[in-house]
C-alpha cells in the first residue's frame, strides 16, 4: 500500500464518533490509550519487582534476620518476617521476569512502540488496531497469571529467570509445582502478546509511513522500535518452543532436558540464550532511539553521524544471533565454539561504541539545554558506557571463568537494564508526557528524581562490581555462610542502604506522573521546539492524530540549527519555498 | 593491585595469567572511560545553553566513523586472540594428571571420590567422602566432574577456577595449587533451596601431610552416603 493510499484509507478514523467509556479506556483500539495502558501496567509491575528487590537487599546485608514490617506475610512465605532460603530464590526469579518481561519490555515496546511508531511516521493508526488491543491485553492476562503463581501451593518459581533445566524440570528439585507452570504459561501467553505487537510495527512502519518519510528520514527512536520489532518476531518463538517443551517434561512426562531419560541440560541453555541474547538488544536498542532524539533535541544540533547510527542498530542487531554462547563458557559446552563465542562478543562492542561516540559527537558545539529529559539522557549514555565496557571482562573466557555467576554479571546487568534501559525510560517519560498527557510534567520534580536516582543507583550497583571480584556468587541468600565473602559483609550493607534510597526515589517519580497529570502547566503543541511529527498536532492528539490531513515530510528529524532558518530548529514538515525540500516535493 | 580490588589470594598456576588478563582490561577500560567522561564533562560545560548562543550545524564526520571503528575493533580483537591462547592453555592442553578425584555435586553437598589403595577410580576399593577434597601441593589434579540432580558449579575462587557439573555429563576439570592451606569451594550455579551454603573445604597438603590423611583414610573409610540422599530434596 502506497503511504498516499494508507492515508486516504485511515482517514476515515479521523471523523471519529464518541466512543463509550469501554471502548475508549478499556478495550481501546486506539495507539495512543494502548500505549498508555502499557505504561501503567509497567509502572504497577515495577512496584512489585522493586519490592522483591528491597527485600533482598535486606536479606543480603542482614541475612536471617526479621524484615522490619513484615511481620503480617504468612508462613510459608515468610516466617514473622525473616524470608526463608526458597522464598528468596522465589524472589529473584520473580523479581527478574517481571522487571525484564513486565517492565522494561511494556514501556520501551509496548508504551514507546505504541505511542511514537503512528505518531512519529505521519500515520493515523496502527497498520492492525485490533491485533494491538488484543496484545495489550494478552500481555496483562500474562501479567496476572504470573502474580496468581504467589497464591499457589509452593509459591512462585525459584529457579532463576533463566530457568536452567533440569532444576525447573522436575517439582521436587525446587519444591515449586504450579507456580513453575504458570510461570511457563505466563511467559508463552507474553510471547504471543510481544508476537502481535511485533507484527504490527513492522508493518506500519514498512507501509504506512507518510508522504516523504523516506527510512532515512526516520528518527532514530523509530528506527531502534523497527529492529527491536524484527528481533522480537524472530526471537520470541524460540523462547515459547523451549517453554512449551519445559512444560512437556513438567507435566507430559517427556525428558528433553532431563539426561535419566536421554534428554540434554544443556539444550535447554542453547535454546534459552539464542533468545536471551538479542533480548538484551529488545531492551537497549529502544532506550538508545529515544536518547538519539532526546539528545540531539536539547543539544539543538542534528545527531552525529545519523546513518552511521541507524547501522550501528542493524550491525548490533545482526551480531546479537550469533552470542549466545558467551552466557555458556563454563556450562560444559566445547571449549573451541567457548573460543568463537569470545571473538564474535567483543566485535559486538564496536557498533555500541560508535554510538557512544556519536553521542558525544552530538554534544560537541552544541547549545546544551539541561532539562529532566536530558539529564536522564545523558545518564544513559554515561551509564551505557560502564555497562557496556565491563562487558569486555565477561567475554574474555579466561576472566569469565572467574567472574562468572557471581555479583560482577550482576552490576554489569543492571547498569545495562537500570542505567541503560530506565534512565531511557526516564528520559522518554518526561520528553514525550506533554504528548501523552496534554501537561508539562514538573521539572524541578524531575531533576530531583534525577539526582537522588543516579547518585543512589551507583552507589547500589557500581560495588557490586567488587563484591564479584572478591568472589561472591550471585543467587545466594546468606553471603555470610562463606569464609571467603566476610571481608565485603560492610559493602553488602552499604549497597543496601543505597537501594533503598533508590526504591524510596522511585515514588517521586511517581509523584510527579500522577501531579502533573492534574496540576501540570498545560502543554502547547511543540513544547520542546522539536523537529519530529509528533509536535505537529495537539497534545494530546485527537483520535486519527491529526486534525487536519496529515503532514509530509521534506527533511530529516535532526536539522537543528540549520543554516537554511534563522530559528535553532526546522521541523520535517516544515515547507521551504526555496530550499530542496521544495523542490523534492516539486519533483514528485 | 588486585588484592586492593578484594581478589582472593590466588594459588593455582594459571591464576596469574587469568588475573594478568583481569588487569589488562581494566587499564583499556580505565582509559577509554577516562577519555570518555572527560570528553562527555567538557563539552557539558563547554556547550551548556547561553543567551543568543546558536548550536553549529554540524551532521557527522566520516572519516572520524572510520577511525573510531577500525580502532576499538582492532583493540577487541587483539583482546579476543591474547585471551584465546590463555584459554587453549587452560581448557584445551592441559598437563598430564599426577593424582586424580571424581567430583559428584547432588543438592546440596559435594561427594569427592578417592581411588582406593589400587590408585583407580571407578573400582570397588574408591571411597566416598562428602565436602572434603584433600590434595597434595604442587601436584597436577585431574577431576572428574558430574552431578546426580540439577546443574552444579564447582568453584574455587582462590584458584578463578570454574565449571559447571552436568547431569548426564563427565567434565574434566584440572588444575594444580601452588600454596598449601585451607580453601573453599562453593557451588556457583543456583540449584535449589539449599544453594546457599552449599561448599566443600579444599586443603591443599604437603606430599607428606597428604600421604598420611590418605593413609587414615584408607584405613577409617567414612560409610558411603545413603543411595537415595541427593535424589529428592529433604
Amino acid at each position: 500500500m502506497s503511504s498516499a493510499a494508507a492515508v486516504a484509507a485511515h482517514g476515515a478514523h479521523a471523523e471519529h464518533h464518541a466512543l463509550g467509556f469501554w471502548r475508549t479506556y478499556i478495550f481501546s483500539e486506539d495507539h495512543k490509550m494502548i500505549g498508555k495502558q502499557f505504561l501503567f501496567m509497567a509502572l504497577f509491575m515495577m512496584a512489585i519487582g522493586g519490592l522483591m528487590a528491597m527485600l533482598m537487599r535486606w536479606e543480603l546485608a542482614f541475612p536471617e534476620t526479621q524484615v522490619p514490617g513484615f511481620h503480617w506475610v504468612p508462613e510459608p512465605f515468610m516466617y514473622e518476617g525473616a524470608i526463608p532460603p526458597n522464598t528468596y530464590n522465589a524472589m529473584f526469579t520473580m523479581h527478574a521476569t517481571i522487571m525484564i518481561f513486565f517492565v522494561v519490555m511494556p514501556i520501551l515496546v509496548g508504551c514507546f512502540g505504541n505511542f511514537l511508531i503512528p505518531l512519529m511516521i505521519g500515520a493515523r493508526d496502527m497498520a492492525f488496531p485490533k491485533l494491538n488491543m488484543l496484545s495489550f491485553w494478552a500481555g496483562a492476562v500474562a501479567g496476572v497469571i504470573l502474580l496468581s503463581s504467589f497464591f499457589v501451593t509452593g509459591g512462585p518459581a525459584a529457579a532463576g529467570w533463566t530457568s536452567y533445566a533440569p532444576l525447573s524440570a522436575v517439582p521436587i528439585y525446587t519444591g515449586v509445582d504450579w507456580g513453575q507452570n504458570l510461570w511457563c504459561i505466563s511467559i508463552i501467553v507474553l510471547g504471543a502478546s510481544s508476537l502481535m505487537g511485533s507484527i504490527n510495527y513492522i508493518t506500519t512502519i514498512i507501509n504506512m509511513r507518510t508522504r516523504g518519510m523516506y527510512f532515512f528520514r526516520l528518527p532514530l527512536t523509530i528506527w531502534s522500535l523497527f529492529i527491536t520489532a524484527i528481533l522480537l518476531l524472530l526471537a520470541l518463538p524460540v523462547l515459547t518452543t523451549a517453554i512449551a517443551l519445559l512444560l512437556f517434561d513438567r507435566l507430559g512426562g517427556t525428558h528433553f532436558f532431563l539426561p535419566a531419560g536421554g534428554g540434554e541440560p544443556l539444550l535447554w541453555q542453547h535454546l534459552f540464550w539464542f533468545f536471551g541474547h538479542p533480548e538484551v538488544y529488545i531492551m537497549i536498542l529502544p532506550a538508545m532511539g529515544i536518547a538519539s532524539d532526546v539528545i540531539a533535541t536539547f543539544s539543538r544540533k542534528p545527531i552525529f553521524g545519523y546513518r552511521a547510527m541507524a547501522y550501528a542498530m542493524i550491525a548490533i542487531a545482526g551480531l546479537s544471533w550469533i552470542v549466545w554462547g558467551h552466557h555458556m563458557f563454563v556450562s560444559g559446552m566445547d571449549p573451541v565454539l567457548g573460543g568463537s563465542f569470545m571473538l564474535t562478543t567483543m566485535i559486538i562492542g564496536v557498533p555500541s561504541a560508535i554510538k557512544t561516540f556519536n553521542w558525544l559527537g552530538t554534544l560537541y558545539k552544541g547549545n546544551i539545554h539541561y532539562t529532566a529529559a536530558m539529564m536522564n539522557a545523558l545518564a544513559f549514555v554515561a551509564m551505557f558506557v560502564i555497562g557496556g565496557m565491563s562487558g569486555i571482562w565477561m567475554a574474555c573466557t579466561p576472566v569469565d571463568m572467574y567472574i562468572h555467576d557471581t555479583y560482577f554479571i550482576v552490576a554489569h546487568i543492571h547498569y545495562v537494564l537500570f542505567g541503560g534501559s530506565l534512565f531511557g525510560v526516564f528520559a522518554g517519560l518526561t520528553y514525550w508526557y506533554p504528548k501523552m498527557f496534554g501537561r508539562m510534567m514538573n521539572e524541578g520534580l524531575g531533576k530531583i528524581h534525577f539526582w537522588i536516582t543516579f547518585v543512589s543507583f551507583n552507589c547500589t550497583f557500581f560495588p557490586m562490581h567488587i563484591l564479584g571480584m572478591a568472589g561472591h556468587m550471585r543467587r545466594i541468600y546468606n553471603p555470610q555462610q562463606y569464609d571467603f565473602l566476610k571481608p565485603i559483609i560492610p559493602i553488602n550493607e552499604f549497597i543496601t542502604i543505597s537501594a533503598f534510597v533508590l526504591g524510596a526515589a522511585q515514588f517521586l517519580l511517581l509523584a510527579n506522573i500522577v501531579w502533573s497529570y492534574f496540576m501540570g502547566a498545560k502543554a502547547t503543541e511543540n513544547p520542546w521546539f522539536a523537529n519530529t511529527l509528533e509536535w505537529t498536532t495537539p497534545s494530546p492528539p485527537p483520535h486519527g492524530n491529526w486534525p487536519g490531513t496529515v503532514p509530509i515530510v521534506y527533511r530529516g528529524p535532526y536539522e537543528y540549527s540549520s543554516p537554511e532558518v534563522a530559528e535553532d530548529y526546522l521541523p520535517q514538515s516544515q515547507l521551504l519555498e526555496h530550499s530542496a525540500g521544495a523542490a523534492d516535493r516539486r519533483a514528485r | 593491585m588486585l588484592e586492593y580490588l578484594y581478589f582472593p589470594h590466588d594459588i593455582s598456576t594459571f591464576g596469574p595469567q587469568i588475573d594478568w588478563l583481569f588487569l589488562l582490561i581494566f587499564w583499556i577500560v580505565a582509559v577509554v572511560w577516562t577519555a570518555v567522561m572527560i570528553a562527555m564533562v567538557v563539552f557539558m560545560i563547554r556547550y551548556r545553553t547561553r543567551p543568543g548562543r546558536k548550536a553549529e550545524y554540524i551532521e557527522g564526520n566520516s572519516r572520524l566513523e572510520i577511525i573510531w571503528t577500525t580502532v576499538t575493533a582492532a583493540i577487541l580483537i587483539v583482546l579476543a586472540f591474547m585471551s584465546r591462547s590463555t584459554w587453549a592453555d587452560i581448557k584445551e592442553h592441559g598437563p598430564p594428571g599426577d593424582v586424580f578425584y571424581a567430583v559428584t555435586g547432588k543438592q546440596f553437598n559435594w561427594e569427592i571420590t578417592y581411588p582406593g589403595r589400587n590408585a583407580r577410580l571407578g573400582t570397588k576399593s574408591d571411597i566416598i567422602v562428602e565436602n572434603e577434597l584433600h590434595v597434595p601441593v604442587n601436584k597436577v589434579v585431574r577431576i572428574d566432574l558430574t552431578s546426580k540432580d540439577v546443574i552444579h558449579s564447582f568453584y574455587v575462587p582462590n584458584m578463578r577456577l570454574r565449571q559447571d557439573a552436568v547431569p548426564g555429563r563427565i567434565i574434566h576439570v584440572w588444575f594444580e595449587a601452588t600454596e598449601t592451606g585451607q580453601y573453599e569451594f562453593p557451588c556457583s550455579q543456583l540449584c535449589g533451596f539449599g544453594h546457599s551454603g552449599m561448599k566443600g573445604n579444599l586443603t591443599v597438603q604437603s606430599q607428606e601431610d597428604y600421604d598420611k590423611w590418605l593413609k587414615d583414610l584408607y584405613a577409617n573409610p567414612p560409610a558411603p552416603p545413603s543411595a537415595t540422599e541427593g535424589a529428592s530434596p529433604k
